[in-house]
């Protein structure tokens, strides 16, 4: 609407250039004005940074708490003073589970919000949709949440974990475990397809076999059929790369069949505390998740971050990995602005190798070459009270290798 | 042997759902010819029904059991309140019908997001419908399916009892069948066609409750759930009960045999390219009726 208006008046002015109408509209909200193109407007005491995520939708379960944990470490930074000296002003959009609505809020909140740097996104589609935009744009994106690797854009930073922090972990855990041929069952969408490719290639080369293979769309809740092809088809465990809601179907069907824990575990890469209590624990007792953190890590960084977040949030709110990248994010990136001395997205880039940051799970690494981070992987149980306690860790901080360049086996993936 | 069971109830058990999210509409779209795209919104309602009640009655097996009869009757006051706002005035028009229900559904979606909030939310199933019963064979059948499959058929039943043996039900087929003669023959027909709104929606309502212990509960599941449920009666034939119920129980068996074949997505287009075969075969549906026209 006020676009619409805008050009209206432009165009009465007969003054100014179509292009430069666009920076115009943008700058209604800010004081200054004609700076080229769309590089951040920190001209106030304040700097903007955008908040992408999914508020309604199949994905809300999970990103609402992401936006959440981004608030709290907004919240901290402008407690201790804010960035350069200028307070943060957090500017929030709903990605609504929508990948063209993600791209198109993404849009908006780099050229007309004018932010620094936007902390957001949850599913793999979703951040696909929106990497042209940051990259048209040389916009910043800090995407918190594990993936299926095989990516790296000069406009992410990727703060959650890449396959070989996280996937490659929770399969050698099975391995040692005996387990000899594995289900997959997953969300029909980029990242339990290209996950699935990865963990056959491992399979592969490891002697397990993959017994079956299915996906569901996303939303999906009918998975009797699925269930009954992971009952019959005589693996030892499953690999579950499902995400969002699905998994309450899905858990519920796989209980209602009698399969448990102790029958046939199920390892989970999207299941956090937060959608284990949305679940429900009766359904997950006991059942395996790979992360990079969970509510339980021990270690005073954590303590502060959890008791920070239940402070805000209320006590029966429980943190997990996702927001706990999420919270790192923001605070890596005020380390990178504060080391380059400047908002200006190319002079963060080149700052961020080496940034290093006291983290709830543990300190971590930022790598410039990948912008990805090293991180230590942690295979976790849920427990009745819908916490997940840690049952393995690779004691020490994984460097990030999104193209699995490492591995043998992954030289076919990439 | 045991897959084939297990998939056979499975499809089954689509089939239950299919009939119970299609029940409600075969009486206000196969019966009335009212297009109401709000009808996934009355199923809502009856999901965020047993919601509420849970909160409010902590026994989730007393919860659900309540929150039957009080989602049936939930819904169904929307369905009235929609027919005497809206519908009422557009009996002449039924393509009409569509826009303004599908506005109303927009509405209603909203509603649901102020007052319960955007992320879903999920029930508790009550203790005895989250086992199942293993069968001799090997094969195990969930007792929420069953559950599902029971109150489907027991809807069914009492659908066709009521409008076989009640004087209600007679009231209700004549005004399908011949609406002027019907007045004219001193039935009150604006009543009739309110009642016959309340029990479908009411039924959108008692398909809610059973969809809770599936899967969660969002302000969205509707619109998931009423391309399916127009497709049921399409395809069962407008006015027909028993196409109804056939078309669901067939569908959901076509739909599970697919999804073992293949995968949930090419089934769901397996579904769709039969469905569409079918109605170049026979556009009228399963089976006809004469009723007041569409056109």
């Amino acid at each position: 609407m006020s676009l619409i208006r805008g050009r209206r008046i432009l165009a009465g002015a007969m003054t100014l250039v179509a292009a430069a109408a666009l920076a115009a509209c943008g700058s209604k909200t800010t004081d200054t004005d004609t700076a080229a193109g769309v590089s951040a407007d920190v001209s106030g005491d304040t700097v903007k940074v955008g908040l992408l995520n999914s508020l309604s939708g199949t994905m809300a379960i999970s990103e609402v708490t992401v936006r959440d944990a981004i608030l709290l470490a907004v919240e901290e930074i402008n407690a201790a003073g804010g960035v350069l000296g200028k307070k943060i002003e957090p500017v929030g959009e709903d990605g609504a589970s929508d990948w063209p609505t993600f791209a198109e809020k993404a849009e908006k909140l780099i050229s007309q919000d004018r932010v620094a740097a936007v902390f957001g996104c949850w599913t793999s589609a979703s951040r696909k949709a929106v990497k042209p935009v940051f990259e048209k744009n040389k916009a910043l994106l800090f995407y918190p949440v594990q993936y299926e690797g095989l990516e790296q854009s000069p406009y992410i930073f990727y703060t959650g974990a890449t396959t070989n922090q996280q996937i490659v972990p929770g399969l050698d855990y099975l391995k040692a475990q005996g387990v000899k041929s594995v289900y997959l069952v997953g969300s029909d969408y980029v990242f339990p397809r290209t996950a699935n490719k990865i963990i056959k290639a491992y399979a592969e080369a490891n002697g397990m076999t993959v017994s079956g293979e299915d996906y569901a769309p996303l939303g999906s809740t009918e998975f009797g059929t699925i269930v009954n092809k992971v009952k019959s088809s005589g693996a030892n465990a499953v690999f579950n790369t499902l995400n969002g809601d699905s998994n309450v179907a899905f858990f519920k069907e796989y209980t209602s069949a009698g399969l448990t824990a102790a029958s046939l575990p199920v390892v989970s890469v999207s299941i956090a505390e937060e959608e284990v209590k949305g679940i429900g624990t009766q359904y997950l007792k006991d059942q395996l998740t790979a992360w990079n953190y969970y509510q339980t890590t021990p270690g005073a960084a954590n303590e502060k971050f959890v008791a920070a977040y239940k402070k805000k949030y209320g006590a029966d709110k429980p943190t997990s990995d996702p927001m706990e990248a999420a919270y790192v994010s923001v605070h890596l990136w005020k380390a990178m602005v504060e080391k380059a001395g400047s908002f200006d997205v190319e002079k963060v880039r080149a700052a961020a190798d080496g940034i290093t940051f006291e983290a709830p799970e543990g300190l971590v690494t930022v790598d410039g070459t990948t912008q990805h981070i090293a991180k230590t992987a942690r295979i976790g149980k849920i427990g009745a009270d819908g916490l997940i306690t840690e049952v393995w860790n690779s004691g020490q901080p994984i460097e990030p290798d999104p193209y699995l360049k490492s591995y043998p086996w992954a030289s076919g993936l990439s | 042997m045991t897959v084939l069971f297990g998939q056979l109830f499975t499809g089954i058990s689509i089939g239950a759902v299919l009939l119970l999210i299609a029940l409600g509409l075969a009486l206000t779209f196969g019966q009335m010819n009212v297009i109401n795209m709000a009808h996934g919104e009355f199923i809502m309602a009856g999901a965020y029904t047993t919601y509420v009640l849970q909160q409010i009655i902590t026994g989730a097996g007393w919860s659900l059991l309540v929150a039957l009869p009080v989602a049936f009757v939930v819904a169904g006051a929307m369905g009235v309140l929609l027919e005497a706002l809206l519908i009422r005035r557009l009996y002449a028009r039924p393509l009409d019908t569509l826009l303004v229900t599908w506005g109303v559904s927009l509405i209603l979606q909203q509603l649901a997001r102020d007052v319960f909030g955007s992320p879903n939310v999920q029930t508790r199933a009550p203790e005895p419908l989250t086992g199942n019963v293993a069968l001799p064979g090997g094969v195990t059948v969930a007792n929420n399916r069953v559950f599902i499959l029971v109150l489907a058929l027991a809807a069914v039943a009492a659908l066709t009892l009521a409008l076989r043996l009640t004087p209600l039900g007679r009231r209700i087929r004549a005004v399908v069948q011949n609406r002027d003669l019907a007045a004219v023959s001193g039935i009150p027909t604006a009543r009739v066609d309110r009642i016959t709104f309340f029990v479908g929606s009411g039924l959108a309502g008692v398909a809610g409750v059973a969809l809770t212990l599936l899967g969660p509960i969002g302000p969205t599941m509707g619109t998931n759930l009423i391309i399916d449920a127009f497709l049921v009666v399409v395809v069962g034939g407008i006015g027909q009960l028993k196409g109804s119920v056939i078309v669901a129980f067939a569908l959901g068996v076509l739909q599970a045999t697919g999804e073992y074949l293949t995968t949930l997505s090419v089934a769901k287009v397996m579904v769709f390219i039969a469905i569409v075969a079918f109605l170049q075969w026979r556009p009228q549906g399963l089976f006809t009726l004469r009723t007041r026209s569409l056109a």
